[in-house]
């Protein structure tokens, strides 16, 4: 088990003062039952990290801890320096952490235009509706379609773009790829891919770390609700055999 | 033939005021899943609001257009964040006994004050008289409260369905944790939607003021019918709220003239049948 990350890879670093995320001892409940125990990792600027691990491994957990989403959750969580373990999830949103929830979360109710204009703008530098619907061109043609009759892919694509708008510069990603199909997790993967390089930082929660391991440049290991390795991409071959055990796949 | 549109009319007016309270009942019940039973003591004194700043303070009718949903509507926010607010983790039963109960209370606080009858307000001046259309006299004021109500519930409508706020308000409906999580003040947003439906009750009461006279019972009264109509529209539908509360007044309207035994008890007549047909009613996403 890891009680600090240790060294990181100096081939990923790339911000020069300290860590974007930092996650330490962080633990949550759901009304009695303990599901996060002392959590702790961190993420660079500019980084794409993923949580890889089983289900029901607290992933989702930790992703809605940062937001401050959970019922109740303890530790430190510190965003550009700042403690935000404190504050309600709509002051963490205004600090520039967007949420791109494993369910969607795409309204009903609105049209795939007033579901990609919903999220208010948090910051400069997001991208442009046009931006937007040029990296993800079926969304245009369906603007006017209520957001629930797209495609699975295409709600996938929503869920990612209106969150890009907002100038939000960490992005928290559970399972974006789930039950799509392979040339849409392709688009996804190059999706993430242009926005680490338009200075992106992204958290991504992964169960297939094949997909992980095209985008990512470090993975954190869940188990139990415990950080318990953290492998750099290039040495994720490697420690195949390894993770093989930690996935149980 | 002076009597059918007699009738009807009246249950035009009837019907603005359903129209008006089962859209804040439905904008209420939309964001904070509680069935407002304090809504009727709400418009009672919205029209009591009224009443006091003519007698009181020599403020007319127009003024308190502005003024009673203002007050009546921060009264409605107050219990929201003091006493509804600690009610949202509990079941929905929880919000409608304690809107039972505070709907009790105020109505006996007014009741104890100004006993039960009625108390006349003036209908204001430049709304007095009427206009013959030659099939019928149709009262100013009475044409007025139907055209504002109409432009109140239309309005509402279309801030709701169409407008970016309405976008937040629809999103928050389905997933507040979500929207607020984007970087909205839900709890804000909860609290304001409230005074806003409350407002809208009260609205109606000042408008009913120089109609049906100002009673502490008024509340009571309507508030049973307009359940009805909210059931038989279905909850939660903002479009299904306006017509069937205008829907109903006229229907209701109608029995009056064509079979005067059966208009107290037509609404509900319908409302069992709705139940039995389409339980979830007629505008009503079953959840
Ligand atoms: N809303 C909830 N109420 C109670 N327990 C929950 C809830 N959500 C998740 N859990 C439990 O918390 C643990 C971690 O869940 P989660 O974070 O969703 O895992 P993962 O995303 O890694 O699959 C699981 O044991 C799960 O059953
Ligand atoms: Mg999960």
């Amino acid at each position: 088990m890891l009680e600090s990350p240790g060294a990181l890879d100096p081939r990923t670093y790339t911000g020069t003062g300290g860590p974007l995320l930092g996650v330490s001892a962080l633990n949550a409940w759901y009304g009695e039952s303990h599901v996060l125990h002392g959590v702790a990792f961190e993420v660079l600027p500019g980084e794409v990290v993923t949580l890889l691990g089983r289900n029901g491994a607290g992933k989702t957990t930790t992703l809605k801890s940062i937001m401050g989403i959970v019922p109740r959750r303890e530790g430190s969580i510190a965003f550009e320096g700042r403690e935000t373990s404190t504050l309600p999830s709509n002051r963490i949103a205004r600090l520039g952490i967007a949420y791109c929830p494993e369910e969607r979360g795409i309204f009903a109710s609105l049209n795939v235009e007033e579901n990609l204009l919903l999220p208010p703008l948090v910051r400069e530098g997001g991208l442009s509706e046009a931006q937007i619907y040029e990296l993800f061109p079926n969304l245009k043609e369906r603007r006017k379609s209520q957001g629930t009759k797209l495609s699975g892919g295409e709600q996938q694509m929503l869920a990612i773009g209106r969150i890009l708008r907002t100038g939000a510069r960490l992005l928290l990603l559970d399972e974006p790829t789930e039950g799509l199909a392979p040339v849409i997790v392709q688009q996804i993967g190059r999706t993430i891919g242009r926005l680490k390089s338009q200075g992106f930082t992204i958290l991504l929660v992964e169960q297939n770390f094949r997909f992980a391991s095209t985008v990512a440049d470090r993975h954190y290991v869940l188990e139990n609700g415990r950080v318990v390795d953290m492998i750099p991409n290039p040495e994720l071959e490697a420690n195949m055999k390894k993770l093989h055990e930690y996935l149980g796949v | 033939m002076q009597a059918l549109f007699g009738q009807l009319l009246v249950g035009l007016i009837n019907g603005a005021f359903y129209a008006m309270l089962s859209l804040g009942l439905a904008v209420i019940f939309g964001l904070l899943n509680i069935i407002n039973f304090t809504h009727g003591a709400q418009y009672m004194m919205g029209a009591f609001c009224a009443w006091f700043l003519l007698n009181k303070a020599g403020v007319g009718y127009w003024w308190s257009l502005l003024i009673a949903p203002v007050v009546v509507g921060a009264f409605g926010m107050l219990i929201e964040r003091t006493m509804l607010a600690r009610l949202y983790k509990l079941d929905h039963l929880y919000g409608l006994l304690l809107t039972f109960g505070l709907a009790l209370i105020i109505q006996g606080l007014f009741r104890n004050e100004f006993g039960s009858s009625g108390m006349p307000y003036q209908i204001p001046t430049e709304l007095a008289g009427g206009l013959n259309l030659g099939f019928m006299f149709l009262p100013k004021y009475r044409a007025w409260v139907i055209i504002a109500s109409l432009a109140v519930c239309f309005s509402t409508w279309y801030v709701i369905e169409r407008t970016k706020l309405g976008s937040y308000l629809r999103a928050a409906t389905e997933n507040p944790a979500l929207v607020q999580a984007f970087g909205i003040n839900v709890p804000r947003m909860i609290t304001l939607t409230f005074g806003f439906g409350v407002g809208l009750a009260a609205l109606a009461g000042v408008m009913a003021a120089p109609i049906y006279q100002v009673n502490p019972l008024m509340g009571a009264d309507m508030i049973i019918v307009v359940f009805a109509v909210v059931v038989i529209g279905g909850m939660g539908s903002i479009m299904g709220a306006i017509l069937t509360g205008f829907g109903l007044g006229v229907v209701e309207g109608l029995t009056k003239y064509f079979y005067a035994e059966a208009s107290n008890t037509v609404i509900f007549v319908i409302m069992v049948i709705v139940l039995l047909i389409k339980p979830a009613g007629l505008f009503g996403r079953e959840r």
